[in-house]
């Protein structure tokens, strides 16, 4: 009924490529957008800016980074909080050094800084594979957090050891700074999200994309039909990284606003954004949605439950809310291995045919 | 000898000591890893887990006082005796296994040929499932771990010691703690065992067999669910030792499930699949550790603990892909 649609009609190689095939499903993706993007504004407070909205435009970004290198080049990283520290101060060093660049190049060139660092780091995944480089990207977590406390001229001598993100506007309506309102952070964050959505759909159905998946796929085997594995990985990497780094810098000027590296930027982050890309759907641009809305949205979600509706004191909440997410984890991962964006997927296919499925 | 040389000496064997410590949760991954190719996050948690519920038994603390009293509003927080130390570490033995059942039950039966970053994945989830239930049962505050463990600085080895310098220099004898001793000698003692068991007995063979090839295994009958409980239980006691000695050493505290970071380096340096890697790489990592932090480090500024096991484990993963022992990497199309 939802998605009517009898049989196969396409006849351009255009047609059959695009992202929403469906016709309802192209209706719908632009009416959300236009909900988020016309609506939302208009709504927003300061709470669901803080709490709902930007982190989970945010982690959406991470994910979506992530998702490029675990889920369409097969290369576990664990690295993730480390690359978004390098954003972060990538964008502090710059705001601080360059006062009239705009927010938009600051956060762009951030993410610049992370890919190279990413490549770097992305070298030794020539060399090892598998469970050995989920461990080995872990050293660039360790070393980069290590870096960033421990050299004082990343964090431009403060004594604190912490950055702060002084106020910058986009088209004179401040985004980063205390002043900020919240929807011009969210909008900030959303056209972002949005712009890099979009690129990364059509880099992961394009040369570069197959290139990774086949990659993923089984790398000697692609080596031998001429997919370079140097040149394939290092730019898997390097996208990916340029994302996360993006997502970091917005992280830090945009959503904390001021961050200290071991606390905002620890191990604990590379394994959340590792478990958004795996419950969301590796290799999915969907799934890294869905993923990121899960995990920002249950821990909001089980704090109002616990601590709002039934009063409990907040040490046992935040046992029983981690405790509850690990096991809903796993449990996810057992009923749907492939993840939310499978799930989704299911659902489509039992639409297209719901009143009369055979 | 020059009081540097035995400095350098001193720091050895103390790397030596850190590195049997870290050898002992390796080895816990190592035994899952070879049983079931799964990479076991939650190893760390375990020794965490074993630690808080044998001090829970030992001081009496009534598991769940924080739920009940939030749930119930009924302050009981203690049953008012402790029991004996052995009665607790076998009554905390019998909690492990009976996790380690759990987990097989609920978790691993529903993922058999998932792929293997869904299985590490649901081990991290199970790691902060155990986190939680931890801290829930038996609160989160420091605990102190007492298993009539000696510990505190050796005064006959520091004066022995002090002997070995040149006449005249300020030398005053090397500082080694005794509960890193203890642990050690406990260490090759599970060592010893864990290999005997796996060498003789009935149970150690289909262990070892499982770890060959699972097919074959299952086809000469052996029940691949009972070897996975029979090896998280193991796990567990490992995890229980390690605990136990780590909890000895700094408190029974949530910096404790952290320790199995510290294994992982060991791990990829010793190979996935060997557990005289887990103990050679302990060794390795412990002592390049001590004496990087004491010659390399104050050139950088210090605190270089953290990531320098990584990075050699990484510099030394380079050179040789699956590790010092791992099995050879054969790929074919």
């Amino acid at each position: 009924m939802l998605y009517r649609e009898a049989g196969d009609f396409k006849t351009t190689y255009r047609e059959d490529n695009q992202t929403f095939p469906i016709k309802s499903e192209r209706i719908l993706f632009w009416a959300a957008m236009a909900f988020a993007f016309l609506v939302v504004p208009f709504f927003i407070d300061s709470y669901w800016e803080k709490s709902v909205l930007v982190p989970l435009l945010v982690w959406a970004l991470v994910a979506l980074g992530l998702n490029i290198l675990t889920g369409y080049c097969g290369q576990v990283s664990l690295g993730t909080g480390g690359f978004m520290a390098v954003g972060a101060f990538a964008c502090y060093k710059l705001m601080t050094a360059f006062p009239d660049l705009n927010i938009f190049f600051v956060v762009l060139l951030s993410g610049c800084v992370t890919a190279l660092v990413g490549m770097i780091f992305g070298l030794p995944s020539l060399r090892i594979k598998g469970f050995y480089l989920a461990v080995a990207t872990l050293a660039a977590q360790f070393f980069l957090i290590w870096v960033f406390n421990k050299f004082a001229w990343f964090y431009n001598y403060s004594a604190s050891g912490q950055i702060t993100a002084p106020e910058r506007a986009v088209f004179g309506i401040a985004v980063t700074g205390p002043n900020a309102a919240p929807w011009a952070t969210y909008l900030f964050c959303l056209t972002i999200l949005f712009i890099f959505a979009w690129f990364a759909r059509n880099l992961t159905r394009g040369r570069v994309g197959r290139s990774w998946m086949a990659i993923r796929d089984m790398d000697i085997a692609a080596e031998i039909i001429g997919v370079e594995p140097l040149k394939t990985k290092l730019s898997a990497f390097a996208v990916s990284s340029f994302y996360i780094g993006v997502a970091g810098a917005l992280f830090f000027s945009v959503y904390l606003g001021a961050a200290e590296v071991t606390e905002a930027f620890g191990i604990d982050k590379s394994f959340l954004a590792l478990f958004m890309v795996i419950i969301g759907g590796l290799g999915s641009i969907l799934g890294s949605f869905l993923g990121a809305a899960f995990l920002v949205l249950l821990p909001v979600l089980l704090k109002n439950l616990f601590v709002g509706s039934l009063g409990w004191p907040t040490d046992v909440a935040a046992h029983i809310q981690i405790m509850l997410i690990g096991g809903l984890i796993v449990f996810f991962l057992i009923v749907e291995p492939h993840g939310l964006a499978q799930l989704w997927r299911l659902a489509k296919e039992k639409l297209r045919l719901w009143p009369f499925p055979y | 000898m020059s009081p540097d040389f035995l400095n350098f000496i001193e720091t050895f064997l103390n790397g030596l000591m850190a590195g049997v410590m870290y050898s002992l949760v390796a080895l816990g991954f190592v035994l899952i890893f070879k049983a079931s190719g799964i990479f076991n996050f939650a190893q760390g948690v375990m020794a965490l887990f074993a630690a808080l519920t044998l001090v829970g038994f030992q001081t009496g603390q009534v598991p769940f006082a924080h739920l009940i009293r939030a749930i119930f509003g009924v302050e009981i927080l203690h049953w008012g005796a402790g029991m004996p130390t052995i009665l607790a570490l076998i009554l905390t033995m019998g909690v492990m296994v009976a996790l380690a059942f759990l987990i097989e039950r609920l978790v691993l039966k529903h993922l058999v040929n998932q792929a293997p970053i869904i299985l590490f994945m649901a081990t991290i989830g199970l790691a902060w499932f155990l986190e939680g239930l931890g801290d829930l049962m038996w609160g989160a505050d420091i605990k102190p771990m007492d298993v009539g463990l000696p510990s505190g600085g050796s005064f006959w080895w520091e004066d022995l010691t002090a002997t070995w310098a040149a006449q005249g220099s300020d030398y005053y004898g090397m500082y080694i703690d005794t509960l890193d001793v203890s642990a050690a000698i406990i260490a090759v003692a599970l060592v010893v065992a864990l290999s005997l068991f796996s060498q003789y007995t009935a149970t150690g063979r289909a262990l070892r067999a499982v770890a060959d090839d699972h097919q074959a295994a299952l086809s000469v009958g052996i029940s691949l669910r009972r070897i996975w409980v029979i090896v998280w239980s193991l796990a567990g006691f490992v995890a229980l030792v390690a605990g136990i000695l780590w909890g000895a050493k700094s408190g029974v505290q949530f910096s404790l499930s952290l320790i199995a970071l510290k294994a992982l380096p060991v791990l990829i340096l010793g190979g996935f699949t060997s557990i005289p890697g887990a103990i050679v790489g302990g060794l390795i990592i412990g002592v390049g550790e001590k004496l990087a932090e004491a010659y390399i480090g104050p050139l950088v500024g210090g605190a270089i603990e953290n990531w320098f096991a990584y990075m050699l484990a990484l510099a030394f993963l380079l050179f040789r892909p699956q590790g010092l022992y791992g099995e050879k990497i054969i790929e074919r199309i």
